[in-house]
């Protein structure tokens, strides 16, 4: 029996998204899935109730009906409690939920012991789980939002121009944080020709900053700003001194300043003062797109846009909702990966895997016991512990490559040493004691190659390919002591004359390659280089 | 110079041999390591000529031998192009069994060499011309062979004779029974006509031996023949009872042992097969019928500037060059479009597979030709785990070496090979003069991979074509 999808409206005020789109729709039947959709849902988005329908999806009125006809509610905003009162036990519920901010709210939620996943509450350091990672689409509508409301309230142009009607300066944009929606904003801004700034208190985000367009701005204090998971961690005293003032500085200069920082959990930092704000040129504006948090300017207002000191404040908390249709189209694409890690059979069924990293992550109430926070070793441990897991079939196949060799099994290892042993002891028993002498001096050399050149760097395998190859030219000896011997008297039968020329032909040829061999070498050498 | 003296420049100059052979093991030495071996040669040849064993009447004759042999040698190496570098070591591999082969016969022709001996060292010392003749032969042989195969005077392909392994194990008996005829002998005269047998038959079996093998093994064949002319230089040096020579052909001998058991490892062969000689038959014959899985789906072909497009986006790029780029002289082309890329900031790294090319370690050397930093140059191992987070591999006249078929189907002739996973990257391409299998003859799913683009022609040619595009 195929699990049902419903969609509802969203009913918070102003928001304008909806959870799934049309296009999405179709995916989702694909999996097996059944849809229904509120009637009205997709209005605000420009989605209205036929493209809907002609995408498979029922439509039903009402939201007590849907609720209650829906094995699987997904929504964007978390339920109010009405909405929470329409849930019936085993519903599983998809939205942003905030667990950290709204205990009270997971507690309801799981006395209705239904299943929630946080889609906010997604391991986002886990690569597999990007794809899914709503926040991120989220914030990027918000950054390229924010800087059309800058461009909206702003007097001039972004890009610098020189017209017939006289030269116009581009604008100057800082951004503050430079997390997804920072990073969109740069983008943005630096599309439309702005002289984009930014700063971050992660300082590995300056080469993303750089790759965008944008300059990095340095705070000239030491402090490592990485909080973990990707977000950013309260910095000490000092440290907020020196930031604070490179902000009045760029005040100063710029003429639209974009702030996004945010610390998860906690009222946004203040980064902007009244001061700040009094010192920017008239005409100049704010976006603070933490405003929601509280703001990141002393002088926002939520929700409003404010004039003051001659500075527009942006503080809309909907930047997200002014681009229903992109922001919903992403956010129901997050939702569909999603649904294809629940239901990876293509069934219809859905399995909350909670052996599944991304999976345990995300779900804050399992059939009713909360399951919030995730464990965290589990997260923090997962890219750490990745290489080393990797590094041992790794280990495994370069064996015999620059690295000394597995262990030979035990009983092979006996078959070698026993047939050494009985070729040592037939050629003790017959050779004479001359031959040992130098039968004792080549093992000891084989064994002296084998040590010098196991460890060699694949790299210079030719080389020292080549190098041996003269080296083994080293038989010019054999051809040299044959050439004229020093012999006593002349010996009856020695073809003096035919040993001679095979000599010299011999000393020929080695000396052809040991010339041409230490040469040649020396040439591939001389070419390596870092 | 007295006899004493004479040996202890031989400790000498064995000290460095050995310091030269250890300097090669690492970039920061190697060029040192190359001057230790040429010193060592210097002081062991004039400790030769100056010692107890050359009288003055052969100096002539030595130094008119050895400025014929060092103008050779000399012009060989200074005209030679890094592409030709297999055959130019294949020849000289060459040379080295030719000499060892006449020093043989010149001891053997020569009653004073003999007339110390008696008893059993005698019949050692005659067991040791012997077989310093017989490896000298197959090494000449083989490597002759195994140069006419690399510089296309010869076809690449594996040529079968029916029961070879029996002409081989009679070629064998024969010898085995000829040397017993040779010990016999009484007098140079009547164990002539053995030795000759034995030569002809060894010159036959090394002929045999590097025909049976298929181009793309040549790496390993190259390192064996590089092995066995250290030991037939071993074998002299019994012959001779000079311990230089016995130490020296067995560092030569051993290394180049353990190169091939290594270039055997990067192929997934077994090494005692390789030693016997006449291996790889299973993955050089054709692939039998219906034994692989036909891979299914379509060639998806990209012109250059597509190529150029791919590498724009790119963040990330992994080259993985084989025997295709040396065949097109393509190195200095893709050093420049690495070049061109590493300025825009995209990360730019080499795949090197054991064995790319038509000799160990051939590609490192096309590549440092072209001036490519080796710090970018990695080894499979190092790289393999990097591909899923690359954004375009380029695949430059390699076949085998990335045919995911070596692990994902049991039944593939090259089932089990260590290859570079070119697929787990985002996009693939595939720079290929046609959709002809590699030497291996296997078929390549890789081709037909959804992320993969193939880009037929001239790699050369094409690669300049992408050039031209990613400057504008």
């Amino acid at each position: 029996m195929p699990l049902m999808i419903g969609v509802p409206r969203e009913i918070f005020p102003g928001e304008k998204r909806v959870a799934t789109v049309p296009e999405v729709v179709e995916k989702l039947i694909k999996l097996g899935f059944t849809i229904a959709v509120e009637s009205g849902a997709g209005d605000p988005a420009n989605f209205s109730d036929d493209t809907y329908h002609a995408a498979g999806a029922e439509v039903i009125a009402g939201a007590a009906n849907l609720w209650n006809a829906a094995d699987i509610v997904f929504k964007v905003r978390g339920p109010s409690a009405e909405e929470v009162a329409l849930m019936h036990e085993g519903q599983t519920l998809v939205s942003f939920i905030w667990p950290a901010q709204n205990p009270e709210l997971i507690q309801q939620l799981a006395e209705r012991k239904v299943t929630v996943l946080a889609i906010d509450a997604l391991p986002r350091t886990l690569s597999r789980a990007q794809k899914m990672d709503a926040l991120t689409s989220q914030a990027g509508v918000a950054g390229y939002r924010a800087v059309i409301e800058a461009a909206n309230a702003f007097g001039r142009f972004f890009n610098g121009q020189i017209t017939a009607a006289g030269k116009v300066q581009p604008a100057k944009v800082f951004i503050a944080g430079a997390g997804v929606a920072g990073l969109a904003a740069i983008g943005t801004a630096a599309s439309l020709g702005a002289i984009v700034r930014a700063n971050d208190t992660r300082a590995e985000v300056a080469d993303q900053v750089v790759s965008l367009g944008g300059e990095f701005v340095k705070v000239e204090y030491e402090e490592e700003g990485s909080g973990g998971g990707g977000y950013a961690k309260v910095m000490s005293e000092g440290f907020q001194q020196a930031q604070r003032a490179m902000y009045a500085k760029q005040a100063k200069e710029v003429d639209i300043i974009i702030t996004t920082a945010l610390i998860p959990g906690r009222p946004a930092p203040k980064l902007i003062t009244a001061e700040m704000v009094a010192s920017m040129k008239p005409g100049s504006v704010i976006v603070d797109m933490a405003a929601e948090q509280g703001g990141n300017c002393e002088l926002t207002e939520p929700g409003l846009a404010v004039v003051k000191h001659g500075v527009t404040i942006v503080g809309y908390t909907d930047l997200v909702s002014r681009l229903a249709k992109q922001s919903s189209t992403l956010y129901s694409t997050n939702l569909f990966r999603l649904t294809e890690e629940l239901c990876k059979t293509k069934d219809g069924i859905i399995d909350v895997n909670m052996e599944d990293d991304a999976i345990r992550g995300l779900t804050v109430v399992k059939e009713g016991n909360i399951s919030w926070p995730p464990p965290a070793p589990k997260l923090a441990a997962a890219p750490a512990a990745k290489p080393a897991a990797t590094a041992m079939p790794v280990a495994k196949k370069a064996h015999g490559h620059g690295a000394p060799s597995e262990p030979m099994a035990g009983n092979k290892l006996a078959i070698m040493f026993g047939v050494a042993a009985a070729l040592f002891w037939f050629v003790g028993a017959n050779a004479p004691e001359a031959f040992l002498a130098h039968f004792t001096v080549f093992v000891l050399a084989c064994f002296v190659g084998y040590m010098v050149v196991w460890n060699v760097k694949p790299a210079l395998h030719t080389p020292l390919m080549s190098v041996t190859n003269a080296i083994s030219s080293i038989i010019a000896i054999g051809a040299l002591v044959q050439i004229a011997p020093p012999l006593t008297g002349v010996v009856v039968g020695r073809p003096d004359d035919w040993i001679r020329w095979l000599a010299a032909a011999g000393i020929v040829l080695t000396a052809i390659n040991m010339f041409g061999g230490f040469a040649v070498t020396q040439r591939m050498l001389a070419m390596f280089r870092k | 110079m007295s006899a004493s003296l004479a040996t202890v420049s031989y400790i000498g100059a064995t000290i460095l041999f050995i310091l030269s052979l250890g300097g090669l093991s690492n970039q920061e030495t190697s060029r040192r390591g190359n001057l230790y071996g040429m010193i060592g040669m210097a002081i062991a040849v004039l400790a030769t000529v100056f010692g107890p064993k050359v009288g003055s009447a052969g100096y002539v004759w030595i130094v008119c031998a050895m400025v014929v042999g060092a103008s050779i040698g000399l012009y060989a190496a200074r005209t030679v192009q890094m592409t030709q570098m297999p055959e130019l070591v294949a020849l000289m591999h060459s040379m080295v069994g030719l000499a060892a082969m006449l020093v043989g016969f010149a001891t053997f022709i020569d009653p004073e060499a003999a007339k110390e001996f008696t008893g059993a060292a005698k019949s050692i010392h005659e067991m040791e011309i012997y077989i310093g003749i017989l490896i000298g032969a197959i090494t000449f042989s083989g490597s002759i062979i195994a140069f006419g195969k690399l510089s296309g005077r010869i076809g690449g392909n594996p040529m079968l004779l029916p029961g070879r392994h029996w002409m081989n194990l009679a070629g064998l008996l024969v010898v085995i029974w000829f040397g017993r005829e040779f010990l016999h002998a009484d007098s140079i005269a009547s164990a002539m006509t053995p030795v000759i047998v034995m030569t002809a038959i060894a010159l036959l079996f090394g002929i045999h031996m590097v025909m049976a093998i298929g181009g793309a093994d040549m790496p390993v064949v190259v390192s064996m023949l590089n092995s066995y002319s250290g030991w037939a230089a071993a074998a002299t040096g019994f012959m001779l009872s000079n311990d230089l020579l016995i130490v020296i052909g067995a560092l030569v001998g051993s290394s180049g042992a353990i190169l091939s058991y290594i270039m055997c490892n990067a192929m997934n062969r077994s090494f005692i097969s390789v030693i016997a000689g006449g291996f790889g038959t299973a993955s050089a014959a054709p692939k039998p019928a219906g034994g692989a899985a036909e891979p299914v789906g379509e060639v998806v072909a990209v012109n250059a500037a597509e190529t150029a497009e791919l590498l724009r986006e790119a963040k990330s790029v992994i080259i993985v060059p084989g025997y295709g780029m040396a065949v097109a002289q393509a190195q200095h082309t893709v050093y420049e479009i690495t070049k061109h890329l590493r300025e825009k900031g995209v990360n730019v790294r080499f795949g090197i597979h054991p064995v790319a090319g038509r000799m160990p370690g051939h590609m490192n050397v096309l590549l440092a030709e072209a001036k490519v930093p080796y710090d970018i140059v990695m080894e499979m191992d190092e790289l393999n785990d990097d591909f899923p987070a690359t954004d375009v591999a380029i695949v430059i006249g390699a076949n085998d070496i990335v045919n995911p078929g070596a692990q994902d189907d049991p039944t593939s002739p090259i089932a089990g090979m260590p290859v570079l996973e070119v697929w787990k990257a985002k996009t693939s391409i595939v720079m290929k003069r046609s959709m002809a299998s590699g030497y291996a003859g296997v078929d390549n799913p890789l081709f037909y991979k959804e992320n993969n683009r193939m880009l037929f022609g001239d790699a050369k040619k094409m690669l300049d074509e992408v050039l031209v595009v990613l400057k504008t």
